[in-house]
């Protein structure tokens, strides 16, 4: 993305600021006791958690701050928040 | 047209034919006859703008702000605790390249509480990407306000500029400036074109937020478009010069430097006195000369090295302190002259408050720098301490 005089952008351009290298913990989806009730889905304040052609839910890193909403309120604690590698 | 006016309305004559279309300000001495007369050209429809009266500071450079990112021309002034309560949206203004121009009425910082001329608080947002352009009387304070607006608004440098001239001192003092016409500012001047606007029309967010990936260049382009300006002042300068008869060419200017052994540096309306002084001393034989600096920032670091290239004395009257360090004028021309030059500069830290500063300071100030005794607070009262 070229940078605009102003910090200007025009509607649609969030897309364009992915996490970065800031980002701490990531949740990693297990898929050993996941029963695809979407929790993770409903609480992710990104909206960056989606469901796959499987059922099961997955994080898309891009977006993801590494909160641990998902985790925490995993039903089964199938998602692990794990520390990013730098 | 030549007329008697006081600093602050000269500089309100010249804020007119500028044509802003909002102006937002909070009256504080000394500033306040400034935008006293802009409100009556407002109210007695001399020119044509919306005047927007705010409960802070803050609230009237944030104003200004939306104005500008709204595509208007846009007007402020301040000083003071005044400035320093727009500290946040200073930087704003500047990151988001805002060429908003704003005048410094330039007056001590409290505490203690003093209404009197020094220059700490615009050297205190030295930081803030703004430029800074520093007046001796009030014919340049009134000409500097037309130059500020096209440096600012050229697509090359699209910052905010401080024109920044001594609270009081020029502010309220009365002196002949030559008032350019309307149509001769309108000739020089040319209407503000935005680059990125608030436009319904066309959708777009000003001031976005910049994750690490980007802030950093961000902040590169602000200090390449700094780097710029320094060239286009000199240009823009330059044609005031040929228009009006005044150059402005030069971020500093010489006087009577060109032989000297002992140079002082300055800003602002204590040049005069030290042009004086200048040349009292020179007939008593000494080597004396004086280095104006006239854009602090952009800073002119190459024009600083060249005109004190042959000196060996730099004596440097600072009308602020960097608490802790010394005073920050000081700083800056030791950084210019650094490897390349064995001067000695000794720092004065002078004037503060509105203390008065007369020809035999001067000279006092150069007896001292020929001793080599400097980097200390000049004519402090120790029967007060």
């Amino acid at each position: 993305m070229a940078l605009r005089v102003g910090c200007a952008a025009p509607p649609g351009r969030a897309h364009d600021n992915k996490t970065g290298s800031w980002r701490v913990f990531k949740p990693v989806f297990k898929y050993e006791q996941c029963v695809k009730c979407g929790l993770c889905e409903v609480v992710c304040p990104e909206g960056c958690v989606y469901e796959r052609e499987d059922g099961y839910y997955v994080a898309d890193y891009d977006y993801c701050k590494g909160c641990g909403l998902c985790a925490e309120e995993c039903p089964v604690d199938d998602i692990e928040m794990v520390q990013e590698e730098k | 047209m030549m007329e008697i006016l006081e600093g602050s309305h000269a500089v309100a004559e010249a804020v007119k034919r500028c044509r802003p279309q909002v102006i937002a300000a909070y009256p504080i001495t000394p500033q306040t006859h400034i935008v006293e007369a802009l409100a009556s050209m407002v109210a007695d429809c001399d020119l044509d703008a919306d005047y927007i009266c705010v409960e802070s500071e803050f609230s009237a450079l944030s104003a200004c702000l939306g104005a500008s990112a709204a595509g208007s021309r846009v007007y402020s002034a301040t000083t003071s605790q005044g400035l320093a309560l727009m500290f946040e949206v200073c930087f704003n203004v500047a990151g988001m390249r805002q060429p908003i121009v704003m005048t410094i009425a330039n007056r001590a910082m409290g505490a203690p509480l003093n209404i009197w001329n020094d220059q700490q608080d615009s050297i205190s947002l030295r930081d803030a990407g703004w430029m800074q352009f520093y007046a001796e009387d009030n014919q340049e304070a009134n000409d500097l306000h037309y130059i500020a607006y096209k440096v600012a608004e050229n697509h090359d440098v699209l910052l905010p500029a401080m024109v920044c001239f001594d609270g009081f001192i020029l502010t309220h003092t009365y002196e002949p400036v030559d008032i350019p016409t309307q149509e001769e500012v309108d000739a020089f001047l040319p209407a503000y074109q935005p680059v990125n606007i608030l436009d319904a029309k066309n959708p777009m967010s000003l001031g976005m937020y910049a994750t690490p990936e980007y802030y950093t260049e961000f902040r590169y382009e602000i200090e390449e478009a700094m780097k710029r300006a320094r060239k286009v002042f000199a240009e823009v300068g330059a044609e005031f010069g040929e228009t009006f008869g005044r150059d402005y060419s030069g971020l500093i200017e010489g006087y009577r430097l060109e032989d000297a052994d002992v140079a002082l540096v300055a800003m602002g309306s204590i040049c005069g006195t030290v042009k004086d002084a200048v040349d009292e001393m020179r007939e008593d034989g000494k080597k004396v000369g004086l280095l104006k600096i006239r854009s602090f920032r952009p800073f002119p670091s190459e024009e600083v090295k060249a005109a004190l290239a042959g000196v060996s004395t730099v004596a440097v009257l600072d009308k602020n302190i960097s608490i802790g360090q010394k005073g920050a004028v000081a700083l800056e021309v030791r950084d210019a002259l650094y490897g390349s030059s064995g001067a000695e500069v000794l720092d004065y830290i002078i004037a503060l408050g509105g203390r008065d500063v007369r020809k035999r300071d001067i000279r006092a100030v150069v007896d001292l720098a020929e001793k080599g005794i400097g980097d200390q607070f000049y004519g402090l009262r120790t029967e007060v301490l």
